[in-house]
Protein backbone atom coordinates (compact mmCIF):
# COMPACT_ATOMS: atom_id res chain seq x y z
CA UNK A 1 0.00 0.00 0.00
CA UNK A 2 0.93 3.61 -0.47
CA UNK A 3 2.10 5.33 2.41
CA UNK A 4 -0.50 8.07 2.00
CA UNK A 5 -3.01 5.62 2.69
CA UNK A 6 -2.16 5.25 6.23
CA UNK A 7 -5.43 7.12 7.02
CA UNK A 8 -7.96 6.65 4.80
CA UNK A 9 -10.63 8.12 7.18
CA UNK A 10 -9.28 11.85 6.41
CA UNK A 11 -9.03 10.98 2.54
CA UNK A 12 -11.99 12.23 0.14
CA UNK A 13 -12.68 11.70 -3.54
CA UNK A 14 -10.15 10.11 -5.83
CA UNK A 15 -7.57 9.73 -3.04
CA UNK A 16 -9.51 7.59 -1.12
CA UNK A 17 -10.75 5.84 -4.10
CA UNK A 18 -7.11 5.42 -5.17
CA UNK A 19 -6.43 3.97 -1.70
CA UNK A 20 -9.01 1.30 -1.75
CA UNK A 21 -8.81 -0.09 -5.10
CA UNK A 22 -4.74 -0.35 -3.82
CA UNK A 23 -5.77 -2.57 -0.90
CA UNK A 24 -4.47 -6.00 -0.44
CA UNK A 25 -7.83 -7.22 -0.97
CA UNK A 26 -8.39 -5.42 -4.28
CA UNK A 27 -5.20 -6.97 -5.66
CA UNK A 28 -6.00 -10.80 -4.77
CA UNK A 29 -9.06 -9.19 -6.44
CA UNK A 30 -7.10 -8.28 -9.64
CA UNK A 31 -4.85 -11.23 -9.55
CA UNK A 32 -7.98 -13.68 -9.46
CA UNK A 33 -8.60 -12.67 -13.14
CA UNK A 34 -5.14 -13.92 -13.85
CA UNK A 35 -5.88 -17.21 -12.22
CA UNK A 36 -9.37 -17.55 -14.04
CA UNK A 37 -7.45 -16.69 -17.75
CA UNK A 38 -5.08 -19.15 -16.41
CA UNK A 39 -7.68 -21.42 -15.75
CA UNK A 40 -9.24 -21.26 -19.57
CA UNK A 41 -5.74 -21.25 -21.09
CA UNK A 42 -5.20 -24.68 -19.47
CA UNK A 43 -8.63 -26.43 -19.50
CA UNK A 44 -9.57 -25.61 -22.75
CA UNK A 45 -6.58 -27.49 -24.49
CA UNK A 46 -7.26 -30.23 -21.69
CA UNK A 47 -10.81 -30.57 -22.41
CA UNK A 48 -10.33 -30.52 -26.01
CA UNK A 49 -7.93 -33.34 -25.95
CA UNK A 50 -10.64 -35.57 -23.26
CA UNK A 51 -13.10 -34.58 -26.54
CA UNK A 52 -11.09 -36.01 -29.02
CA UNK A 53 -10.24 -39.03 -27.07
CA UNK A 54 -13.69 -39.47 -26.28
CA UNK A 55 -15.04 -39.12 -29.85
CA UNK A 56 -12.18 -41.52 -31.20
CA UNK A 57 -13.13 -44.12 -28.85
CA UNK A 58 -17.19 -43.83 -29.68
CA UNK A 59 -16.67 -44.22 -32.91
CA UNK A 60 -13.86 -46.98 -32.67
CA UNK A 61 -14.93 -50.40 -34.19
CA UNK A 62 -14.18 -52.63 -30.92
CA UNK A 63 -17.19 -52.51 -28.95
CA UNK A 64 -15.73 -52.37 -25.43
CA UNK A 65 -13.92 -49.23 -26.38
CA UNK A 66 -16.71 -47.76 -28.61
CA UNK A 67 -18.44 -48.13 -25.32
CA UNK A 68 -16.25 -46.87 -22.70
CA UNK A 69 -16.32 -43.41 -25.21
CA UNK A 70 -20.17 -43.39 -24.91
CA UNK A 71 -20.85 -43.92 -21.21
CA UNK A 72 -18.68 -41.10 -20.89
CA UNK A 73 -20.49 -38.72 -23.18
CA UNK A 74 -23.65 -39.75 -21.98
CA UNK A 75 -22.87 -39.75 -17.87
CA UNK A 76 -20.87 -36.28 -17.80
CA UNK A 77 -23.26 -34.66 -20.69
CA UNK A 78 -26.84 -35.91 -18.26
CA UNK A 79 -25.32 -34.70 -14.66
CA UNK A 80 -25.57 -31.10 -13.51
CA UNK A 81 -22.67 -29.35 -13.58
CA UNK A 82 -23.08 -28.36 -9.98
CA UNK A 83 -23.65 -32.20 -8.96
CA UNK A 84 -20.40 -32.78 -10.49
CA UNK A 85 -18.57 -30.24 -9.27
CA UNK A 86 -19.92 -30.59 -5.74
CA UNK A 87 -19.82 -34.33 -5.69
CA UNK A 88 -17.13 -35.50 -8.23
CA UNK A 89 -14.20 -33.45 -6.51
CA UNK A 90 -14.03 -34.93 -3.53
CA UNK A 91 -14.61 -38.27 -4.63
CA UNK A 92 -11.74 -37.48 -7.30
CA UNK A 93 -9.22 -36.52 -4.55
CA UNK A 94 -10.37 -39.18 -2.16
CA UNK A 95 -9.70 -42.04 -4.70
CA UNK A 96 -6.15 -40.25 -5.21
CA UNK A 97 -6.13 -40.54 -1.75
CA UNK A 98 -7.11 -43.85 -1.32
CA UNK A 99 -4.40 -45.08 -4.41
CA UNK A 100 -1.60 -43.20 -2.47
CA UNK A 101 -2.39 -45.35 1.00
CA UNK A 102 -2.51 -48.67 -0.72
CA UNK A 103 0.69 -48.02 -2.20
CA UNK A 104 2.65 -46.16 0.90
CA UNK A 105 0.86 -47.81 3.67
CA UNK A 106 0.55 -51.23 3.63
CA UNK A 107 0.88 -51.93 7.27
CA UNK A 108 -2.05 -49.36 8.36
CA UNK A 109 -4.51 -51.21 10.56
CA UNK A 110 -7.51 -49.08 11.15
CA UNK A 111 -10.07 -48.70 8.67
CA UNK A 112 -10.26 -45.60 6.05
CA UNK A 113 -13.62 -45.25 6.71
CA UNK A 114 -14.80 -44.68 9.71
CA UNK A 115 -18.15 -43.48 10.31
CA UNK A 116 -18.55 -40.32 8.01
CA UNK A 117 -14.70 -39.69 8.32
CA UNK A 118 -12.51 -40.72 5.50
CA UNK A 119 -9.37 -41.24 6.94
CA UNK A 120 -5.80 -42.22 4.99
CA UNK A 121 -2.40 -42.50 6.86
CA UNK A 122 -0.39 -39.12 6.71
CA UNK A 123 2.22 -40.20 3.95
CA UNK A 124 -0.91 -40.53 1.99
CA UNK A 125 -2.39 -37.21 1.87
CA UNK A 126 -2.66 -34.97 -0.86
CA UNK A 127 -0.97 -32.70 -0.94
CA UNK A 128 1.15 -33.55 2.57
CA UNK A 129 -0.63 -31.18 5.68
CA UNK A 130 2.94 -30.42 6.05
CA UNK A 131 2.92 -29.07 2.11
CA UNK A 132 3.06 -25.21 1.96
CA UNK A 133 -0.24 -23.28 1.14
CA UNK A 134 0.63 -22.65 -2.28
CA UNK A 135 0.65 -26.36 -2.81
CA UNK A 136 -2.38 -27.09 -1.50
CA UNK A 137 -3.78 -24.32 -3.77
CA UNK A 138 -2.30 -25.20 -6.86
CA UNK A 139 -3.80 -28.43 -5.91
CA UNK A 140 -7.05 -27.44 -5.89
CA UNK A 141 -6.07 -26.03 -9.14
CA UNK A 142 -5.34 -28.93 -10.50
CA UNK A 143 -9.10 -30.51 -9.45
CA UNK A 144 -10.48 -27.73 -10.91
CA UNK A 145 -8.66 -28.01 -14.07
CA UNK A 146 -9.36 -31.54 -14.56
CA UNK A 147 -12.86 -31.30 -13.55
CA UNK A 148 -13.66 -28.63 -16.31
CA UNK A 149 -11.64 -31.18 -18.74
CA UNK A 150 -14.17 -34.14 -17.74
CA UNK A 151 -17.41 -31.83 -18.36
CA UNK A 152 -16.37 -29.77 -21.25
CA UNK A 153 -14.60 -32.88 -22.99
CA UNK A 154 -17.87 -34.76 -22.96
CA UNK A 155 -19.19 -32.32 -24.80
CA UNK A 156 -16.57 -31.82 -27.13
CA UNK A 157 -16.52 -35.46 -27.89
CA UNK A 158 -19.96 -35.03 -28.76
CA UNK A 159 -19.29 -32.25 -31.04
CA UNK A 160 -15.82 -33.93 -32.57
CA UNK A 161 -18.26 -37.23 -33.12
CA UNK A 162 -20.68 -35.71 -35.22
CA UNK A 163 -17.76 -33.40 -37.21
CA UNK A 164 -16.11 -36.82 -38.29
CA UNK A 165 -19.19 -38.13 -39.28
CA UNK A 166 -19.77 -34.49 -41.01
CA UNK A 167 -16.68 -35.02 -43.43
CA UNK A 168 -18.05 -35.99 -46.63
CA UNK A 169 -17.98 -39.73 -47.36
CA UNK A 170 -16.57 -38.85 -50.71
CA UNK A 171 -13.56 -37.60 -49.35
CA UNK A 172 -12.93 -41.01 -47.56
CA UNK A 173 -13.39 -42.69 -50.79
CA UNK A 174 -11.34 -40.66 -52.40
CA UNK A 175 -8.43 -41.56 -49.75
CA UNK A 176 -9.05 -45.06 -50.02
CA UNK A 177 -8.86 -44.97 -53.70
CA UNK A 178 -5.22 -44.01 -53.75
CA UNK A 179 -4.53 -46.63 -51.48
CA UNK A 180 -4.07 -44.77 -48.06
CA UNK A 181 -4.45 -47.32 -45.39
CA UNK A 182 -7.58 -46.45 -42.42
CA UNK A 183 -4.79 -44.43 -40.69
CA UNK A 184 -3.64 -42.76 -43.13
CA UNK A 185 -7.07 -41.51 -44.03
CA UNK A 186 -7.95 -40.67 -40.59
CA UNK A 187 -4.72 -38.29 -40.29
CA UNK A 188 -4.52 -37.18 -43.87
CA UNK A 189 -8.54 -36.49 -44.46
CA UNK A 190 -10.49 -36.99 -41.92
CA UNK A 191 -9.23 -35.00 -38.98
CA UNK A 192 -7.96 -32.16 -41.13
CA UNK A 193 -11.41 -31.66 -42.46
CA UNK A 194 -13.84 -32.19 -39.55
CA UNK A 195 -12.61 -28.69 -37.67
CA UNK A 196 -14.54 -27.15 -39.58
CA UNK A 197 -17.58 -28.93 -39.12
CA UNK A 198 -16.69 -29.37 -35.18
CA UNK A 199 -16.15 -25.24 -34.93
CA UNK A 200 -19.68 -23.70 -34.55
CA UNK A 201 -20.03 -26.71 -31.44
CA UNK A 202 -16.34 -25.79 -30.39
CA UNK A 203 -16.75 -22.02 -29.90
CA UNK A 204 -20.61 -22.48 -28.40
CA UNK A 205 -18.30 -24.59 -25.66
CA UNK A 206 -15.94 -21.80 -25.26
CA UNK A 207 -18.61 -19.27 -24.51
CA UNK A 208 -20.24 -21.94 -22.07
CA UNK A 209 -16.63 -22.33 -20.55
CA UNK A 210 -15.77 -19.04 -19.87
CA UNK A 211 -19.36 -18.06 -18.32
CA UNK A 212 -18.62 -21.29 -16.05
CA UNK A 213 -15.76 -20.29 -14.46
CA UNK A 214 -17.34 -19.12 -11.13
CA UNK A 215 -17.49 -22.70 -10.40
CA UNK A 216 -14.10 -22.42 -9.26
CA UNK A 217 -15.42 -21.27 -6.10
CA UNK A 218 -17.43 -24.76 -5.38
CA UNK A 219 -13.79 -26.29 -5.74
CA UNK A 220 -12.00 -23.93 -3.06
CA UNK A 221 -10.33 -22.04 -5.59
CA UNK A 222 -11.09 -17.85 -5.03
CA UNK A 223 -12.51 -16.55 -8.55
CA UNK A 224 -13.56 -12.97 -9.68
CA UNK A 225 -16.65 -13.43 -8.83
CA UNK A 226 -16.03 -14.93 -4.94
CA UNK A 227 -14.23 -11.79 -4.89
CA UNK A 228 -16.58 -9.21 -6.38
CA UNK A 229 -19.31 -10.52 -3.67
CA UNK A 230 -16.87 -10.32 -1.30
CA UNK A 231 -15.48 -6.88 -1.89
CA UNK A 232 -18.96 -5.24 -2.68
CA UNK A 233 -20.83 -6.46 0.28
CA UNK A 234 -21.66 -3.79 3.10
CA UNK A 235 -18.41 -2.94 4.90
CA UNK A 236 -19.12 -1.84 8.71
CA UNK A 237 -16.40 0.72 10.10
CA UNK A 238 -15.57 -2.27 12.78
CA UNK A 239 -13.71 -4.07 10.25
CA UNK A 240 -12.11 -2.00 7.98
CA UNK A 241 -10.67 1.17 7.01
CA UNK A 242 -13.07 1.90 3.97
CA UNK A 243 -16.41 1.23 5.18
CA UNK A 244 -19.23 1.44 2.52
CA UNK A 245 -22.58 0.57 1.57
CA UNK A 246 -23.70 -2.64 -0.74
CA UNK A 247 -21.76 -1.65 -3.68
CA UNK A 248 -21.97 -5.21 -5.31
CA UNK A 249 -23.68 -3.90 -8.18
CA UNK A 250 -20.67 -2.35 -9.10
CA UNK A 251 -18.39 -4.95 -8.84
CA UNK A 252 -20.77 -6.73 -11.02
CA UNK A 253 -20.92 -4.37 -13.38
CA UNK A 254 -16.78 -4.59 -13.85
CA UNK A 255 -17.47 -8.18 -14.65
CA UNK A 256 -20.09 -8.01 -17.08
CA UNK A 257 -17.80 -5.38 -18.46
CA UNK A 258 -15.02 -7.97 -18.33
CA UNK A 259 -17.12 -11.19 -19.66
CA UNK A 260 -18.44 -9.12 -22.50
CA UNK A 261 -15.09 -7.97 -23.34
CA UNK A 262 -13.31 -11.24 -23.23
CA UNK A 263 -16.64 -12.91 -25.35
CA UNK A 264 -16.42 -10.26 -27.71
CA UNK A 265 -12.42 -10.82 -28.00
CA UNK A 266 -13.37 -14.48 -28.51
CA UNK A 267 -15.89 -14.22 -31.37
CA UNK A 268 -13.81 -12.07 -33.43
CA UNK A 269 -10.54 -14.77 -33.17
CA UNK A 270 -13.30 -17.51 -34.01
CA UNK A 271 -14.26 -16.07 -36.75
CA UNK A 272 -10.78 -15.49 -38.12
CA UNK A 273 -9.95 -19.62 -37.25
CA UNK A 274 -13.37 -20.08 -38.71
CA UNK A 275 -12.19 -18.36 -42.81
CA UNK A 276 -9.08 -20.24 -42.15
CA UNK A 277 -9.98 -23.31 -41.41
CA UNK A 278 -12.70 -23.38 -44.32
CA UNK A 279 -10.31 -22.41 -46.99
CA UNK A 280 -10.62 -24.93 -49.35
CA UNK A 281 -12.78 -26.98 -47.73
CA UNK A 282 -15.81 -28.86 -49.99
CA UNK A 283 -18.47 -26.93 -47.79
CA UNK A 284 -20.53 -23.97 -48.71
CA UNK A 285 -18.39 -21.41 -46.93
CA UNK A 286 -15.41 -22.79 -48.77
CA UNK A 287 -17.00 -22.41 -52.19
CA UNK A 288 -17.77 -19.02 -51.32
CA UNK A 289 -14.38 -18.34 -50.46
CA UNK A 290 -13.51 -19.52 -53.49
CA UNK A 291 -15.83 -17.71 -55.92
CA UNK A 292 -14.77 -14.81 -53.97
CA UNK A 293 -11.06 -14.96 -55.03
CA UNK A 294 -11.87 -15.75 -58.66
CA UNK B 1 -5.00 -39.22 11.15
CA UNK B 2 -2.03 -37.43 11.80
CA UNK B 3 -1.80 -37.99 15.49
CA UNK B 4 -2.65 -41.36 15.55
CA UNK B 5 0.33 -41.14 13.48
CA UNK B 6 1.88 -39.31 16.10
CA UNK B 7 1.11 -41.68 19.04
CA UNK B 8 2.59 -44.50 17.26
CA UNK B 9 5.11 -42.77 16.32
CA UNK B 10 6.35 -41.47 19.79
CA UNK B 11 5.96 -44.43 21.17
CA UNK B 12 8.79 -45.99 18.85
CA UNK B 13 11.34 -43.87 17.97
CA UNK B 14 11.99 -39.96 18.89
CA UNK B 15 12.99 -39.39 15.49
CA UNK B 16 9.72 -40.05 13.90
CA UNK B 17 7.87 -38.03 16.26
CA UNK B 18 10.04 -34.86 15.47
CA UNK B 19 8.71 -35.58 12.40
CA UNK B 20 5.21 -35.75 13.00
CA UNK B 21 5.46 -32.61 15.36
CA UNK B 22 6.03 -30.22 12.41
CA UNK B 23 2.24 -31.37 10.93
CA UNK B 24 0.62 -28.77 10.44
CA UNK B 25 -3.13 -28.74 11.34
CA UNK B 26 -5.28 -26.91 8.68
CA UNK B 27 -8.24 -25.18 10.15
CA UNK B 28 -10.74 -24.34 8.15
CA UNK B 29 -13.24 -20.91 8.52
CA UNK B 30 -15.92 -19.17 6.06
CA UNK B 31 -14.55 -15.39 6.11
CA UNK B 32 -17.93 -13.90 6.16
CA UNK B 33 -19.07 -13.44 9.48
CA UNK B 34 -17.54 -10.58 10.95
CA UNK B 35 -16.42 -10.45 13.53
CA UNK B 36 -16.17 -14.21 14.01
CA UNK B 37 -14.18 -14.32 11.01
CA UNK B 38 -13.66 -12.09 7.75
CA UNK B 39 -11.53 -11.20 5.35
CA UNK B 40 -9.66 -8.30 6.23
CA UNK B 41 -8.81 -4.91 3.92
CA UNK B 42 -4.84 -7.23 3.27
CA UNK B 43 -7.00 -9.70 2.37
CA UNK B 44 -6.39 -11.63 5.02
CA UNK B 45 -8.46 -13.90 7.83
CA UNK B 46 -9.17 -12.23 10.36
CA UNK B 47 -11.64 -12.08 13.37
CA UNK B 48 -12.15 -13.13 16.78
CA UNK B 49 -11.95 -16.76 15.51
CA UNK B 50 -8.98 -16.30 13.65
CA UNK B 51 -7.20 -14.65 16.98
CA UNK B 52 -8.64 -17.08 19.26
CA UNK B 53 -7.45 -20.18 16.74
CA UNK B 54 -4.14 -18.66 16.81
CA UNK B 55 -3.48 -18.38 20.70
CA UNK B 56 -5.28 -21.85 20.95
CA UNK B 57 -2.20 -23.59 18.05
CA UNK B 58 0.35 -21.53 20.31
CA UNK B 59 -0.57 -23.14 23.97
CA UNK B 60 -0.65 -26.52 22.08
CA UNK B 61 2.41 -25.59 20.45
CA UNK B 62 0.99 -26.54 17.10
CA UNK B 63 1.51 -25.25 13.70
CA UNK B 64 -2.11 -24.06 11.98
CA UNK B 65 -2.84 -22.81 8.63
CA UNK B 66 -6.08 -21.24 7.55
CA UNK B 67 -8.06 -21.96 5.05
CA UNK B 68 -11.74 -20.65 3.90
CA UNK B 69 -14.22 -22.74 2.28
CA UNK B 70 -17.66 -21.80 1.36
CA UNK B 71 -20.37 -22.63 4.17
CA UNK B 72 -22.07 -25.32 1.78
CA UNK B 73 -19.57 -27.32 1.64
CA UNK B 74 -17.92 -26.56 5.15
CA UNK B 75 -18.40 -29.98 6.30
CA UNK B 76 -18.20 -32.34 4.16
CA UNK B 77 -14.48 -30.85 3.36
CA UNK B 78 -13.58 -31.53 6.53
CA UNK B 79 -14.75 -35.47 7.20
CA UNK B 80 -13.26 -35.90 3.65
CA UNK B 81 -9.77 -34.71 5.21
CA UNK B 82 -9.44 -31.21 3.45
CA UNK B 83 -8.91 -29.71 6.55
CA UNK B 84 -8.49 -30.41 10.22
CA UNK B 85 -11.00 -28.22 12.12
CA UNK B 86 -13.84 -25.98 11.59
CA UNK B 87 -14.06 -22.57 13.28
CA UNK B 88 -16.45 -20.61 11.38
CA UNK B 89 -19.35 -19.45 14.23
CA UNK B 90 -20.43 -23.19 13.93
CA UNK B 91 -23.39 -23.85 17.36
CA UNK B 92 -23.05 -27.08 18.26
CA UNK B 93 -26.46 -28.68 17.29
CA UNK B 94 -27.20 -32.84 17.96
CA UNK B 95 -27.50 -33.20 14.32
CA UNK B 96 -23.97 -31.71 13.20
CA UNK B 97 -22.88 -33.36 16.12
CA UNK B 98 -23.98 -36.77 14.37
CA UNK B 99 -21.36 -36.14 11.55
CA UNK B 100 -18.45 -33.80 13.82
CA UNK B 101 -17.43 -33.99 16.70
CA UNK B 102 -17.45 -30.15 18.78
CA UNK B 103 -14.41 -29.17 21.26
CA UNK B 104 -16.56 -27.26 24.29
CA UNK B 105 -17.77 -24.03 23.31
CA UNK B 106 -15.58 -21.42 23.33
CA UNK B 107 -18.35 -18.68 22.88
CA UNK B 108 -21.17 -19.01 25.08
CA UNK B 109 -24.65 -19.77 24.08
CA UNK B 110 -26.51 -16.31 23.04
CA UNK B 111 -29.25 -15.07 21.10
CA UNK B 112 -30.64 -14.89 17.94
CA UNK B 113 -31.94 -12.08 17.00
CA UNK B 114 -34.92 -10.35 14.23
CA UNK B 115 -33.40 -7.55 12.32
CA UNK B 116 -36.00 -5.63 9.66
CA UNK B 117 -35.48 -1.96 8.06
CA UNK B 118 -38.80 -1.00 10.18
CA UNK B 119 -40.27 -1.66 13.60
CA UNK B 120 -43.73 -2.62 12.23
CA UNK B 121 -42.00 -4.94 9.67
CA UNK B 122 -43.79 -8.35 10.05
CA UNK B 123 -41.01 -10.87 11.33
CA UNK B 124 -43.52 -13.76 12.20
CA UNK B 125 -45.54 -14.66 9.30
CA UNK B 126 -43.65 -12.40 6.68
CA UNK B 127 -40.48 -13.19 4.30
CA UNK B 128 -37.22 -13.94 7.02
CA UNK B 129 -33.50 -14.51 4.98
CA UNK B 130 -31.32 -16.83 6.82
CA UNK B 131 -28.16 -18.26 6.00
CA UNK B 132 -28.49 -22.01 4.60
CA UNK B 133 -28.15 -24.88 6.97
CA UNK B 134 -27.65 -22.92 9.54
CA UNK B 135 -30.12 -23.02 13.46
CA UNK B 136 -31.23 -20.02 12.07
CA UNK B 137 -32.25 -21.00 9.02
CA UNK B 138 -34.07 -24.31 10.80
CA UNK B 139 -36.00 -22.18 13.47
CA UNK B 140 -37.19 -19.86 11.27
CA UNK B 141 -38.12 -22.87 8.92
CA UNK B 142 -40.03 -24.37 12.14
CA UNK B 143 -42.03 -21.14 12.57
CA UNK B 144 -45.13 -19.79 11.05
CA UNK B 145 -42.53 -16.94 8.48
CA UNK B 146 -41.48 -18.27 5.12
CA UNK B 147 -37.94 -18.96 4.96
CA UNK B 148 -35.60 -17.21 2.24
CA UNK B 149 -31.93 -18.53 2.14
CA UNK B 150 -29.17 -17.42 1.18
CA UNK B 151 -25.45 -18.89 0.64
CA UNK B 152 -23.26 -15.85 2.62
CA UNK B 153 -24.69 -14.26 5.40
CA UNK B 154 -24.05 -10.86 3.86
CA UNK B 155 -26.81 -11.34 0.94
CA UNK B 156 -29.05 -12.18 4.12
CA UNK B 157 -28.65 -8.60 4.86
CA UNK B 158 -28.88 -7.51 1.24
CA UNK B 159 -32.38 -9.02 1.27
CA UNK B 160 -33.94 -6.81 3.82
CA UNK B 161 -32.15 -3.77 3.03
CA UNK B 162 -33.47 -4.17 -0.76
CA UNK B 163 -37.20 -5.24 -0.01
CA UNK B 164 -36.88 -8.75 -1.14
CA UNK B 165 -37.28 -10.02 2.57
CA UNK B 166 -39.43 -8.32 5.98
CA UNK B 167 -36.30 -9.73 7.96
CA UNK B 168 -33.30 -11.22 8.76
CA UNK B 169 -32.72 -13.93 11.40
CA UNK B 170 -29.18 -14.44 12.74
CA UNK B 171 -26.58 -14.38 15.46
CA UNK B 172 -27.09 -10.85 17.71
CA UNK B 173 -23.52 -10.35 17.41
CA UNK B 174 -23.10 -10.85 13.70
CA UNK B 175 -25.97 -8.36 13.37
CA UNK B 176 -25.17 -5.83 16.18
CA UNK B 177 -21.93 -3.80 14.34
CA UNK B 178 -24.42 -4.09 11.18
CA UNK B 179 -27.47 -2.28 12.43
CA UNK B 180 -25.02 0.14 14.66
CA UNK B 181 -23.29 0.65 11.34
CA UNK B 182 -26.77 0.99 9.43
CA UNK B 183 -27.35 4.77 10.56
CA UNK B 184 -31.37 3.66 11.62
CA UNK B 185 -31.74 2.06 8.26
CA UNK B 186 -32.02 -1.36 9.80
CA UNK B 187 -33.34 -1.96 13.70
CA UNK B 188 -33.72 -4.98 15.73
CA UNK B 189 -37.72 -6.42 15.78
CA UNK B 190 -38.88 -8.91 18.18
CA UNK B 191 -37.76 -10.60 20.92
CA UNK B 192 -34.33 -12.26 21.02
CA UNK B 193 -34.18 -16.12 20.74
CA UNK B 194 -31.66 -18.27 22.44
CA UNK B 195 -30.67 -20.88 20.10
CA UNK B 196 -27.88 -23.61 19.94
CA UNK B 197 -25.11 -24.84 22.41
CA UNK B 198 -22.72 -22.27 22.09
CA UNK B 199 -20.08 -22.11 19.22
CA UNK B 200 -17.26 -24.82 19.75
CA UNK B 201 -14.55 -25.78 17.06
CA UNK B 202 -15.74 -28.77 14.76
CA UNK B 203 -13.35 -31.70 14.30
CA UNK B 204 -13.93 -35.16 12.65
CA UNK B 205 -14.97 -38.10 15.09
CA UNK B 206 -12.12 -39.94 14.52
CA UNK B 207 -9.49 -37.19 15.74
CA UNK B 208 -10.10 -37.49 19.47
CA UNK B 209 -6.78 -36.45 19.98
CA UNK B 210 -6.71 -33.33 18.14
CA UNK B 211 -9.95 -33.00 20.17
CA UNK B 212 -8.46 -32.91 23.42
CA UNK B 213 -5.80 -31.23 22.94
CA UNK B 214 -8.03 -28.20 22.27
CA UNK B 215 -10.25 -28.66 24.52
CA UNK B 216 -7.06 -28.55 27.26
CA UNK B 217 -6.07 -25.72 25.82
CA UNK B 218 -9.92 -23.87 25.29
CA UNK B 219 -9.99 -24.66 29.66
CA UNK B 220 -6.64 -22.93 30.27
CA UNK B 221 -7.58 -19.98 28.29
CA UNK B 222 -11.25 -19.88 29.92
CA UNK B 223 -9.55 -20.29 33.37
CA UNK B 224 -6.85 -17.58 33.12
CA UNK B 225 -9.15 -14.92 31.45
CA UNK B 226 -7.73 -14.76 28.31
CA UNK B 227 -10.70 -15.92 26.58
CA UNK B 228 -12.96 -13.56 28.27
CA UNK B 229 -11.01 -10.72 27.47
CA UNK B 230 -10.84 -11.49 23.40
CA UNK B 231 -14.62 -12.28 23.98
CA UNK B 232 -15.14 -8.85 25.29
CA UNK B 233 -12.21 -7.20 22.17
CA UNK B 234 -14.24 -8.28 19.32
CA UNK B 235 -18.33 -8.38 20.77
CA UNK B 236 -18.19 -5.71 23.40
CA UNK B 237 -18.96 -5.69 26.59
CA UNK B 238 -22.49 -6.98 26.76
CA UNK B 239 -21.59 -10.54 25.64
CA UNK B 240 -21.48 -13.45 27.89
CA UNK B 241 -18.21 -14.75 29.73
CA UNK B 242 -16.88 -17.55 31.48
Amino acid sequence: MMPACTDPDALEGLAWLACYLTTGKHMAFYTSFGTVLLLLAITAPAALAFGFGGAVMARSRIAPVSWIGRTYIAIVRGVPDIAFFLFFVIALDQAFEWLRHQAKCPDWDQPIRQGNDFVVCAEAKLPLSTAPQWVHETYGFALAVLTFAIVFGAFAANVLYGAMRAVPRAQIETAEAYGMTERQTFRRILVPQMWVYALPGLSNLWMVLIKATPLLFLLGVRDIVYWARELGGTKTPQFTDYPHGDWRMWYFLALLVFYLAFTKVSEVVLARIMARLTKGQATAGGEAQRKAAA
Amino acid sequence: MKLHLATAAAALTLAASAVSAQDVIRMGTEGAYPPYNFINDAGEVDGFEIELGNELCARAELECEWVTNEWDSIIPNLVSSNYDTIMAGMSITDERDEVIDFTQDYYPPTESAYVAASEDADWETGVVAAQATTIQAAHVAEGDAALLEFATPEETVAAVRNGEADAVFADYDFLKPVVESSGGELVFVGEPVPLGGGIGMGLRESDAELKDTFDEAITAMKEDGTLNEMLVKWFGDEIGQY
